[in-house]
Parts: C-alpha cells; structure tokens; sequence
C-alpha cells in the first residue's frame, strides 16, 4: 500500500513523540501578520526565547490595512499593532514585506507569489486561510497564536495527524462555472463539519487542469467544509508557476528541488480513509443563502424552506439563518437585491480572478445605489492589473479599485458593512456579522458572479448577464 | 515547566444554543485591534450579547442573570468553527468558562483551548439535550466535567460518557497542556531535522 502525499509530508516532517502521545511535527515556514503575531512574539520575551529559525518566517501586513490610501494614518489600534509588527520583525530578524516593499499583501497571496510556498512542505501561519498553499502539494494549516510561539521558538508544534479524504472531480466544468463554485459545491455536498479530522486531497482531470490561481482559491475554503487542510498534488502546472519566483531555487538545485517536490507526490495505490468522486458538469454558479458556507444553492434553485427540512435540527438552522438574512423561504435566490459588491480576499483577489471579471464587464454599469469595490490581494497584483489596463476596466464600470488588503472580507480595515446591507462576495465566509456589521448579510459567490449582481443589482446569473452559453446544455 | 493538572473542573452551566457557531461570533473582529488578550472576557458573544441597534442587553443566556457565575459552556456541533483566533477561547476563558461540552468542535478551536487548559469534550446529542434542559430548568445544578472517569456528571444525577483525544486528555491530567518546555527540550533534534529537510 503506497502512501499519500499527506502521510509522507507528516512522515519527513516529524522529530519525534511527545509524552502526550502528540507529534512534534517540524515547521518548514512560518507565516505571520499583524493580528495574531503580538501576543506570540510577547510571550516569546516573557520566557527570555528567540525565534529558532529566523529565516523560516516572513510576515506581512493585511487584516487593518485601509484600502482607500494604504499611507493614509489610520486608527490608533490599527497603528499599534502595524508598530508591533515592524518592531517584531526588526527585534527577531525576520522578513517583513512591509508596505513600502512593493510586496505586501495577504498573507495567502503573498507566500506562494515569492515563492515562498513550496511541495513537500508544512506550512503554518495563525490563520486559518493557510490551507490556501495546499495548492502547491503543502501540508498548511491554521494555528493559534500560542503555537505561533511554538514555531517561532522551535520551528515545530505539537499536533495529531489527520485523516485523508481524497475529493476527486472528472470532466469540464460548464461556461460560468469557477474554482469558487467547485469549493462551494463541495462544501455544500459534505457540510461545514464534514471534514473535522480530514486533510483533503483534492484529485481528478479537472483538478489537473486548474491553474495554481484556481487550485488555491479550492484549497482556500478546505477550512470552511470543516478541514484543516486541503491540498492538490504537485505537477508541471505548480513547477511552472514556481519556477523564478524570488524565493525558489535556482539553476542545479532548482532541478534537484523539483525531484524532491515530485517525490511526495501520492503514490497511485495510496491508502485513503475515505474517497468522494464528483462529476465536473453537476456543479453550477453557487450562492449562499444563509450563514454558514455550506448553506450553498445553484444561482437557479429557490432558498430552503424550514418546511422541507428533513431534520428538527436542519429546520431549526434554515430558520435562524432565514431570520438573519431577512430572506423569503421557497423563493428564488436570484432577484435578491444587494447593497454592496467586493471583489477580493485570499479567495479570489489575485490577478486571474480580475482578469476573468474584465473580461466580462466592459460595456457594463453597476447599477445605481450598489457600491462596488475592488481590492487587489497583493500590491504585486495591484501592479500587474494596473499594467493591463484592468483598474481602468473596473473603474470605467463603476467599482472603486482599491489598495491590497484583506479589506471586507472581515472588516478589521475601515471596509464595512453598515446596517443590515447585503453583500454579493468573492470571499469566505457568510458568518453573522463577518463583514463588519453586526447585522450585515453576505452572500458568497465566484468574481465574476458578484461582477454580475452589481451590474444586475441583484444576486444575477452571470451566464445571462454575459451572454454566456445556456445554463442548460 | 510545572503547570496546573487539569483532571476535574466543577461548576454551573449555561448551555448556548445552535450549530456552527464560528469564532466571530465568539468574538467579533474588531474587538481583535490589540497587542495582547487581556480584557477580551467582556466581549464574548459581544454581538448577540448586546442588540446592535440600541445596545441594550438581549435575551442571549450569557444575559440571564440565573446564569451568571457559570463556568461549563453547554454548545451544539461544531463549536468554534472558522477563524483559527485563538482571541475567540482567550475571551471565553477570561469571561470565566473552565471547561465546554458540546456535540462537537472545529480543530484549531479544539487545540487552542486545550492550550489554554479549557478542556473540550464531546457528549452524544441525546444525553447532551438533556443535560441542557436539565441546566435551563434549574441553574442552580452543579456540573462535573471529569477527564480521568471521561464522564459529565450533575447534582441532579446526570452521568454521560464523553470523548476526547487521548493525547489532549493526557496533556491536560498531566499538566503538559501547554508543550512549548518538551518541544523546546528536543532542540538537537529539531536541528538535525532542519538539515535532513535540505530546504530550511
């Protein structure tokens, strides 16, 4: 019986067994940002420690940065914890992308865009969106801010191997249906709970041909189906976008880091704890309704009625979600007006997400009364679109094109929500009050679905306000 | 490092209803603007807590007056869900909860509070419904969360089996639930790991 890429990641990283039975799993890069770093580099003084290996963390700056003017000041608290954050770097001697640097952003986007985020690797960072550089065949998961002590201070955590699910999607996916709408889907199909305890390889033709932009927006949301982590397996495609990258090996030792990356790849007879085949061409646009991501329907199916619930739980779930959604039940989703329209987040902010909405809404307005922004994930792809022509593209059709952050994703940067507005967004989670108000509603959706509600003013199927080929083959 | 064995943590529940409830709303991102976690105890469920139009008191059981003082958190399934903040269990523990008992939790929640010696363990649906009822009834019950017997038992005659990983149970009755002393221990070994790696 073969191994997985999972198990044989877990395998080399390992040093040994702790009393508690837990293994100390060694840490290959450490990512941080301002948010939850403080207290760790804090408690890091209080026991006289350094950080072990300096060169294996690098930070950046993403949750509080204002997107409107990155220099403009911003509020104390905010100033604070970006003071906390340089003084940290500085004090410990690691690597800050800091925001005269040209490459700051999210964390997520900035990783892999240096080439940081590399195979065969573990990643970890105090962020549960770390699952994002599974993309690239990486064992990266979500931490706490005390084991961000534990890595800086040793550059290994004491962790509980997972199982391994491996999720495999066959075929082409439909005209107007994204990596947004598989990782729905998928989520829609086993639930926000339904990977506790699982790592998710995700496998298949149609996962072979995604770009490393889509694989990461999948893996991005391994977390919100309940995983830790999710991750594809490395091939020419991870290679190739990793080849100069800034942090990659260069000439032999990129050729010997190559093999060694195709090493952990798993093996074709590997052990599997559970497997799920889906078919490509099932899966549709996919919104949100309610409040949690697996609260997913197809843009063309109504909104659950508590009615039809199968379970006094399930009915009790769609009724809470229902009631803080103020949305009608056994009505269609589509029509369901929104106030605002966000384009971004570790999710969906890099460079190819942008492209695909410019191609589509040139010639296009978002409707009146809707606000639409854009925000880049990284200033790297700030630049990138800025040379295309993009932000012009965006403009002209009535978005704000922002400066990178995380932005509205959660709101920690002035960019919220207010009142009981309802957001169409490329982002990840529709938890209660996640946009930044404590009534605010999300519906989470691929770019350039959210590009087609705010044309449309409503939650739209994008496939109609593009012209695109017929919902129905 | 000697720290405080966690093996039995006694007192009154409050049982907070629903499924998936995620980390913000255990506490919202904006009260995350801070360098440290002190004072995050009077922001737990700050949103559902307080009515975000008037800011008066809701009727959320944290308001209830019969419950003031609990120190066992009664939940659904996947507690803790979402964000990995480990701002969410550092609010709940300074608010004053010991222990949670739900039907079950999301990881890096479940790992966090463990660090932070709140012990999670998972009780069966009906029993934990039960328990529940019994705590809305009379606030007064006292609960007993007990991680060598692994049982959950009231003064009004409760007694459930519950579950947790054998690894968290050991660390918390041996007082190793915060590991950095052990992981610091092995450093000969974390640095010969490094090199055998061939990209560190």
């Amino acid at each position: 019986m073969g191994k997985s890429l999972y198990q044989k990641v877990w395998d080399a990283h390992t040093v040994g067994t702790l009393a508690d039975g837990r293994t100390q799993l060694f840490i290959g890069t450490h990512l941080i940002h301002e948010v939850t770093s403080p207290q760790a580099f804090g408690m890091l003084r209080d026991l006289g420690l350094k950080v072990k290996f300096p060169s294996r963390t690098f930070a950046t700056v993403d949750h509080i940065v204002p997107t409107e003017n990155q220099d403009q000041p911003v509020d104390p608290l905010a100033a604070e914890m970006m003071q906390a954050l340089r003084d940290n770097a500085d004090d410990f001697g690691v690597t800050y992308f800091d925001l005269k640097s040209g490459k700051q952003g999210i964390v997520h986007v900035v990783g892999p865009e240096q080439g940081i985020t590399q195979p065969g690797t573990t990643i970890a960072c105090g962020d549960s969106h770390t699952a994002t550089h599974g993309a690239f065949g990486a064992i990266a998961f979500g931490i706490g801010t005390t084991q961000v002590r534990d890595v800086l201070a040793t550059q290994t955590l004491a962790m509980e191997p997972l199982k391994v699910r491996r999720i495999e999607v066959n075929g082409d996916l439909r005209p107007g249906v994204y990596a947004k709408d598989v990782t729905l889907h998928i989520i829609r199909l086993l639930g926000a709970k339904g990977g506790i305890g699982y790592a998710y390889e995700y496998a298949g033709d149609t996962f072979d041909r995604m770009t490393m932009e889509e694989r990461m927006t999948v893996c991005n949301m391994a977390i919100e189906g309940g995983a830790r982590c999710g991750y594809v397996n490395p091939d020419e495609t991870t290679f190739a976008y990793l080849k100069g990258r800034p942090y990659c090996p260069q000439g032999a030792e990129w050729d010997e880091a190559v093999a060694r990356w195709q090493s952990f790849a798993s093996d074709a007879d590997a052990h599997y704890d559970d497997v799920m085949v889906i078919n490509a061409a099932d899966i549709e646009p996919t919104v949100t309704w309610g409040i949690s991501p697996d609260h997913g329907i197809a843009v063309s199916e109504t909104i659950p009625d508590p009615a039809d619930a199968a379970t006094p739980v399930e009915r009790q779930s769609i009724t809470e979600a229902l009631e803080y959604m103020k949305l009608p039940a056994g009505t269609p989703i589509k029509g369901v007006k929104i106030d605002v329209a966000f384009i971004g987040s570790c999710t969906n902010g890099r460079v190819s997400d942008f492209r695909e909405v410019a191609k589509f809404i040139q010639g296009h307005k978002v409707a009146p009364g809707v606000k639409a922004i854009a925000v880049p994930g990284s200033q790297i792809v700030a630049v990138l679109c800025e040379k295309e022509g993009i932000d012009q593209i965006f403009r002209d059709a009535g978005f704000e094109w922002r400066a990178a952050g995380c932005s509205m994703c959660l709101a920690m940067n002035p960019d919220k929500l207010v009142g009981d507005q309802l957001c169409a967004s490329s982002s990840n989670r529709n938890f209660k009050g996640r946009q930044g108000s404590p009534t605010g509603r999300t519906i989470l959706m691929s770019p350039v679905m959210v590009a087609a509600a705010a044309i449309a003013g409503s939650v739209a199927d994008a496939r109609e306000i593009f012209g695109l080929e017929p919902a129905v083959a | 490092m000697a720290l405080e064995p966690v093996k039995q943590v006694t007192g009154r529940a409050v049982h907070v209803p629903g499924a998936d409830i995620d980390t913000d709303r255990i506490i919202p991102a904006r009260f995350m603007k801070c360098v440290t976690f002190d004072g995050l105890g009077e922001f737990a469920f700050y949103d559902v807590r307080f009515d975000p139009s008037t800011d008066e008191k809701t009727d959320h059981p944290l308001n209830d007056p019969r419950f003031h003082g609990a120190s066992i958190l009664l939940a659904g399934v996947n507690f803790g869900c979402g964000s990995s903040r480990e701002h969410a269990p550092q609010s709940l523990s300074k608010y004053g909860f010991k222990a949670i008992v739900a039907e079950s939790f999301a990881e890096i929640f479940f790992g966090n509070s463990t660090g932070l010696a709140m012990p999670c363990v998972v009780a069966a649906k009906a029993d934990l419904d039960e328990l529940k009822a019994a705590v809305e009834a009379d606030a007064k019950i006292q609960v007993t969360v007990d991680l060598e017997a692994m049982r959950v038992t009231s003064s009004a005659g409760h007694d459930l089996p519950v579950v947790m990983p054998d690894s968290a149970r050991e660390a918390l009755v041996s007082g190793r639930w915060d590991p950095i002393q052990e992981l610091l221990d092995n450093d000969t070994v974390i640095s010969a790991k490094a090199k055998e790696l061939g990209y560190v």
